[in-house]
């Protein structure tokens, strides 16, 4: 049925409220089923075995053993996971990453898994396997892994996107650029030019839920697996063709998940539980540790980024350049190509050029972490924009506001804007109290922007209406943070009824089309206009029920706030029939009544952000404490604004605890040091202020409401925002995260000692 | 190993139990009792998820064995509520959508209820040191502090 997705302006009565989630109670009472809260009769237990090795040659394994155990019922290695990838270099990838076929590639990397009767058993068994490695040399750092004598993490790759095939194989598996215009000519141009290069260290999303799973591979080649994802649809797809099987064959239900944030968009567990459960014949059950996660699941890239930026005496940018270079592990990855794609997305440039390079390294393969690759470069572009202001003896609000992208701006990745956030959110800023709040002494403001895409994608839902009148919705896109309330909002308001008299469930992969992943910010974005489209067409089948009970023609039915509404003069006695009503009678005008959707939601409008945060830096130790923190961003329209308030928040204490404190420690052993949540130190509620946020609504064009996807911006400005307020704070420029106190200190007495 | 019988009180309810001497209270209270509130995000005290109440005393589950238990009285997320009654903590946190992916909130009601108990009258910067053991990743604990300040009302004009 033909959809128009184009906004148009209307008055809501539900979409804009702030009703308590359909999920709560049970969230809130221990009754909400996550990853590790499902159990099978019969059920073992699953365990991995890892590499203590950041690169070795795996010469042999020997589970005789493991195997000889009282209570182990299944050993897997590589052999037990046949290369069923038939070419595809991505799908290769992931089957080698879940488990080491020639090498072990990362300190972490799995090399052969038990299922065993109990957890003591099966850590039992783990101790008796044998695995003879031959260690080679390894390499953990982004400058270190560009260099021409640097150890080799795959003989295979030459890098793509050069000019000429290169000859030797490289850890650079590919470049990429942007831009248009002419960045010599510009700088030519140029009064003031600040060239700066920067590095940032490798985070993890640090969900507090470890990846969990509970796989049941049945003799007739069906299974079920209940897991902790944000895309049962897309790992159906992955662990079948992995496993050989018909997607049809493999029911995916996504358990509640406990965070993600893009680090669960990626199979890990899941193919080994369903590989160990086929070989047992029983259920597996297998749940990683804390240790597991930070070894062995996708955190983020770490990077070095130089950045020139060059502008007239009046504040007019005239070229900007970066060459930005991303760990990606020890697989392919597109994050610097993502980098350099968002770098510049906030200005009107004539003359930009970025060039991303994607560097293999001895770590974990990168996953995404909430607007992938952006923090980074935003942390990098806008650091060096502060600079540049403050060189010029601008208003660093100003100078934005003069450089700042509008409706018509030619991107610095290609597109052409549409309506969009920046000088809005700009605009905000310079008006908000946070910008008069009194400083202190060690105190410092800074404030930066940030961009992200927003995608849409694949979606596919079922709204059903029940004989009594309520309203089940079956989506396929995981709920990671409130959106079953905000889809019920979507389809009460569509429908004209009460929030509710709705019930949204996430539908298991048997039971609803494909879905995308919720990645992207798209998952109350494409699944809103998915049940709007689904809402019309069940209103188009009410409207024919009406009709019927009326003996009218449909044609003269209108729907007006729940209820079919009979048109013209000559059916002025009709009154009003209500969904409910229309319902009971279903039976008897043609059946159940239901409206489906499936769609590809294209056009999610661009998002963009602005924060302003202030810092105290203790001189004596380099501490930093955040004070004050403030969040402005183009939500499109906020569906629920309290959760979208909670994306703005959590995104920003995502930021403040990667700008100041998050990283990957590596020894000279290429082993990850800190892989726990006491050496690796998200930010707790003592540190951190009450973060305020200011919602403006820039309607998408591209949606019936106007929504815009907000989940992942928000991460994208704190690095740069926090990095300028320390720089403020400190009187020096800090180029280095996380701003560790050993790092600020350092900067302190570099800037001291002259 | 040879199992270790325990008798203790759960949410108010005898319960008896073996448990091998090994295993976490966690472990008894997820895998034995059925009682999955409790979340296990770190196995190491660090993320509060499987903090429970041992005799008026704030514990992560994942330190303590199940053996220790034997004649204890154990608090749990899911003895909070009084039959459909949630608690004041419960309802806050659902009013002020102090959740967002919902993993954290059994460890910070139960803290919260602990900090509450102890102190009825907290200000910010106790609520925020008091509720630091806990680690929540998708608020900012902005919702959270909110919540608790709320509730700490509510249950004082009870």
């Amino acid at each position: 049925m033909n959809f128009d997705p184009r906004y148009s302006n209307r008055n809501f009565a539900s979409v804009g409220t702030r009703p308590i989630r359909p999920d709560g109670v049970d969230k809130v009472t221990g009754r909400a089923r996550y990853g590790a809260d499902f159990n099978m009769a019969g059920q073992l237990v699953g365990r991995v075995l890892r590499s203590p090795h950041a690169h070795a040659k795996i010469r042999k394994i020997d589970t005789s053993k493991a195997e000889a155990l009282a209570g182990v019922k299944a050993v897997i290695t590589a052999a037990d996971l046949p290369d069923l990838t038939d070419g595809d270099a991505a799908m290769y990838d992931i089957l080698d990453n879940c488990m080491a076929r020639t090498k072990a590639l990362y300190d972490g990397h799995a090399v052969a898994a038990v299922a065993a009767i109990d957890a003591h058993t099966a850590r039992q068994a783990l101790k008796l396997i044998v695995v003879d490695y031959e260690v080679l040399p390894h390499v953990t750092d982004v400058d270190e892994a560009m260099q021409h004598h640097a150890p080799l993490i795959n003989d295979t790759i030459f890098t793509e996107g050069l000019e000429e095939k290169p000859a030797k194989p490289s850890n650079v598996t590919k470049r990429s650029q942007f831009g248009h215009g002419d960045v010599h000519q510009g700088f030519g141009h140029a009064d003031f030019i600040v060239e700066r290069s920067f590095k940032t260290e490798q985070t993890h999303q640090g969900y507090i839920e470890p990846h969990a799973c509970v796989a049941n591979v049945s003799s007739d080649g069906t299974a079920d697996l209940w897991v902790c994802t944000q895309g049962h649809f897309v790992y159906r797809q992955h662990c079948a063709q992995l496993l050989g099987m018909e997607a049809s064959k493999l029911r995916v239900t996504s358990s509640e998940i406990g965070g993600g944030f893009g680090g669960k968009t990626h199979v890990w567990a899941e193919p080994v539980a369903l590989a160990l459960s086929r070989k047992a014949g029983r259920p597996v059950k297998l749940v990683m540790t804390r240790d597991e996660v930070f070894r062995a699941s996708g955190p983020t890239s770490a990077t070095s980024i130089d950045v020139k930026i060059g502008a007239r005496k009046d504040g007019t940018i005239t070229a900007a350049e970066a060459t930005l270079r991303y760990t990606s592990g020890p697989y392919a990855g597109t994050w610097a190509e993502i980098g350099a794609m968002t770098a510049f997305a906030c200005y009107r440039l004539d003359n930009v050029k970025t060039v991303g390079f994607e560097v293999l390294v001895n770590r974990p393969k990168t996953a995404a972490y909430r607007a992938p690759s952006a923090p980074m470069a935003a942390f990098a572009v806008e650091s060096t924009v502060d600079e540049l202001a403050k060189e010029l003896g601008m208003d660093p609000v100003e100078f934005r506001i003069k450089n700042a992208a509008q409706e018509g701006t030619r991107s610095s990745y290609g597109p052409v804007y549409g309506p969009i956030g920046i000088g809005p959110t700009l605009e905000a800023v310079k008006n908000h109290a946070h910008m008069k709040a009194p400083l202190k002494a060690n105190q410092g403001r800074g404030m930066a922007c940030g961009f992200w895409f927003n995608f849409g994608g694949q979606t596919c839902t079922d709204l059903n209406i029940g004989m009594d009148g309520s309203v089940s919705l079956a989506v396929g896109t995981v709920d990671v943070g409130g959106s079953r309330a905000s889809l019920s909002l979507v389809a009460a308001e569509e429908l004209g009824i009460a929030y509710e008299q709705v019930k949204a469930i996430v539908a298991d992969t048997s039971s609803l089309g494909y879905n995308d992943m919720t990645d992207g910010s798209r998952g109350t974005f494409s699944s809103s206009m998915a049940t709007i489209s689904a809402a019309r067409n069940a209103i188009k089948i009410l409207r024919e029920r009406a009709a019927q009970m009326w003996d009218i023609s449909v044609d003269d039915v209108a729907w007006e706030q729940g209820h079919a509404v009979a048109k013209g003069e000559k059916h002025g006695n009709l009154g009003k029939l209500s969904l409910k009503e229309i319902a009971a009678q279903s039976g008897k005008t043609g059946g159940p009544i239901a409206g489906h959707s499936e769609l590809v939601a294209d056009g999610a409008g661009v998002s963009f952000a602005t924060h302003i945060c202030d810092v105290e830096v203790d001189p004596e130790t380099g501490s930093t404490r955040v004070i004050r923190y403030t969040v402005v961003q183009d939500a499109g329209k906020a569906v629920h604004p309290t959760y979208v308030e909670g994306q703005y928040q959590g995104g920003a204490a995502q930021g403040i605890g990667w700008a100041l404190n998050e990283e990957y420690i590596y020894g000279k052993d290429g082993r990850l040091q800190n892989a726990g949540f006491l050496d690796y130190r998200i930010p707790v509620c003592s540190d951190l202020p009450m973060i305020d946020t200011q919602i403006l609504e820039i309607p998408n064009p591209n949606h019936p409401y106007g929504v815009r996807g907000v989940g992942e911006t928000s991460i994208v400005p704190p690095l740069a925002a926090i990095a300028n307020a320390v720089s403020n704070a400190a009187g020096v420029r800090m180029t280095h995260i996380p701003m560790s106190p050993p790092r600020i200190l350092a900067a302190i007495e570099a800037e001291r000692e002259g | 190993m040879a199992g270790v019988a325990v008798s203790t009180t759960i949410n108010g309810d005898s319960v008896e139990y073996l448990c091998q001497p090994d295993e976490t209270l966690l472990d008894v209270l997820r895998d034995r009792l059925g009682l999955t509130g409790a979340k296990e995000g770190c196995g190491t005290g660090d993320c509060g998820a499987c903090s429970v109440i041992v005799d008026d005393r704030l514990v992560c589950s994942c330190l303590m064995l199940g053996a220790e238990a034997e004649g204890r009285r154990i608090e749990t997320v899911e003895g909070m509520a009084h039959g459909d009654t949630l608690h004041p903590l419960q309802q806050k946190f659902l009013e002020h959508a102090a959740l967002q992916c919902g993993i954290c909130t059994p460890g910070f009601l139960i803290a919260a209820k602990d900090l509450l108990a102890k102190n009825p009258d907290p200000t910010e910067e106790e609520i925020r040191f008091g509720l630091a053991g806990n680690l929540c990743r998708c608020t900012g604990y902005d919702k959270i502090v909110r919540a608790v300040q709320d509730a700490a009302i509510v249950m004082k004009q009870a």
